[in-house]
């Protein structure tokens, strides 16, 4: 079911094997951990060697303050020329939470950039407007970090 | 015709009535809401103008998206943190004479969103008048708040609006700011009352325009 899109990773592999740290096959769909410093040249490997010509969504993941590496990023790779799907992993740590953008590859990747960075704060670098998007400018914290409070910081959190 | 026939054969040429109550019932005649559709209990402000539930019996039908032709602002739904200043802004927007409807339990006081996102209550942002109940309210409900409001009016004096209307004209020093003053002859008039036992706190509370500084 998935040998098409292990085609895809082997892809990868061959093109430079620093890029594939880690590859999940499991219910029908391939997940690839690739290190953070390799990921733009990994997508534009594969939108343009590979016709994944669309950037279906992108968003990050907090598995929580005390695990290491905290946060993920995961782009979620669409083929409308020969219809797969593929998943990118990025794993970021919580002291260095950083990776490069990837609008200058699909142009979508602004506002789901910004929408991970108002999220969870990760900074995304060579983003070209990287601020706020669902919360107000001036909010305090990250709201879809594990240790943000439900109520939010003062002077939010009195409302 | 009916009714020219029986008040010409009824009434005198000249009528004297009080110019509160003339003044008022105009106005509770024919409250404009702004339409103020944030969440689902927008779906249930709607069905309230439509033929089943009928609100222009009660001369409120006329929703008007702009806020300068409004009179009563219906909120209807969750007021996200980032909504609430564009809210106040609708809301100083709208000419004197205004009253603010605060429709269901989220507006009311965040109901079950108890977070970062939600303004817990929209009276922390504009003087609310009539609050409903309920998840979302039906329409009865607002169109029993609406004839409660019309009561409200009823009570209220042309003078007592005046202070409020010229201090937010566009010569006061703050635009859009709401002038503290020690609160309305009628509320003052209630509290003694109350304090008494002469009356029951009423249903719906005197408007507190005048007690509430700006957001």
């Amino acid at each position: 079911m998935t040998e098409k899109l292990i085609g895809y990773v082997d892809a990868l592999k061959t093109a430079d094997p620093h890029w594939v740290v880690d590859v999940t096959d499991a219910l029908g769909e391939v997940t690839v951990v690739i290190p953070r410093e390799f990921v733009a040249e990994a997508c534009r490997f594969l939108k343009e060697g590979h016709g994944f010509d669309m950037l279906a969504d992108l968003t990050g993941a907090d598995r929580g303050p005390e695990d290491d590496p905290r946060f993920e990023i995961n782009y979620h790779l669409f083929s409308t020329r020969h219809f797969s799907r593929l998943r990118l992993k990025v794993l970021l740590s919580e002291d260095d939470a950083k990776v490069e953008t990837v609008t200058g590859i699909w142009k979508t990747a602004d506002w789901h950039e910004r929408e991970t960075f108002d999220m969870f704060g990760v900074i995304f670098d060579g983003h070209p407007d990287l601020r706020r998007i669902l919360m107000p400018s001036d909010f305090d914290g990250f709201a879809l970090r594990k240790d943000f409070p439900l109520r939010g910081y003062e002077p939010y959190s009195l409302n | 015709m009916g009714l020219e026939n029986t008040l010409f054969e009824s009434l005198p040429d000249v009528v004297t009535v009080k110019l509160d109550a003339v003044v008022n019932w105009a106005r509770k005649s024919s409250l404009w809401p702004a339409t103020f559709g944030l969440a689902c209990c927008a779906i249930e402000m709607m069905n309230t103008v439509s033929a089943r539930n009928d609100l222009s019996r009660f001369g409120a039908e006329t929703f008007r998206a702009s806020p300068r032709q409004a009179d009563v602002m219906i909120v209807s739904g969750r007021v996200s943190r980032k909504m609430a200043p564009v809210l106040r802004r609708i809301y100083d927007q709208m000419p004197e004479p205004k009253w603010v409807i605060s429709m269901g339990a989220c507006a009311t006081s965040g109901g079950v969103f108890d977070n970062y996102a939600i303004v817990q209550g929209v009276d922390k942002i504009v003087p609310v008048d009539v609050y409903v109940p309920g998840c979302p309210p039906r329409p009865e409900m607002l169109v029993h708040a609406i004839t409660m409001l019309q009561d409200k009016i009823m009570k209220e004096s042309v003078k007592d609006r005046r202070d409020t209307f010229e201090a937010e004209s566009r010569v006061s020093k703050v635009p859009g700011t709401l002038p503290v003053t020690e609160g309305t002859r009628l509320e003052k008039q209630m509290e003694t009352e109350v304090a008494k036992g002469d009356t029951s706190r009423p249903y719906s509370i005197p408007s507190r325009h005048e007690r509430r500084k700006s957001s």
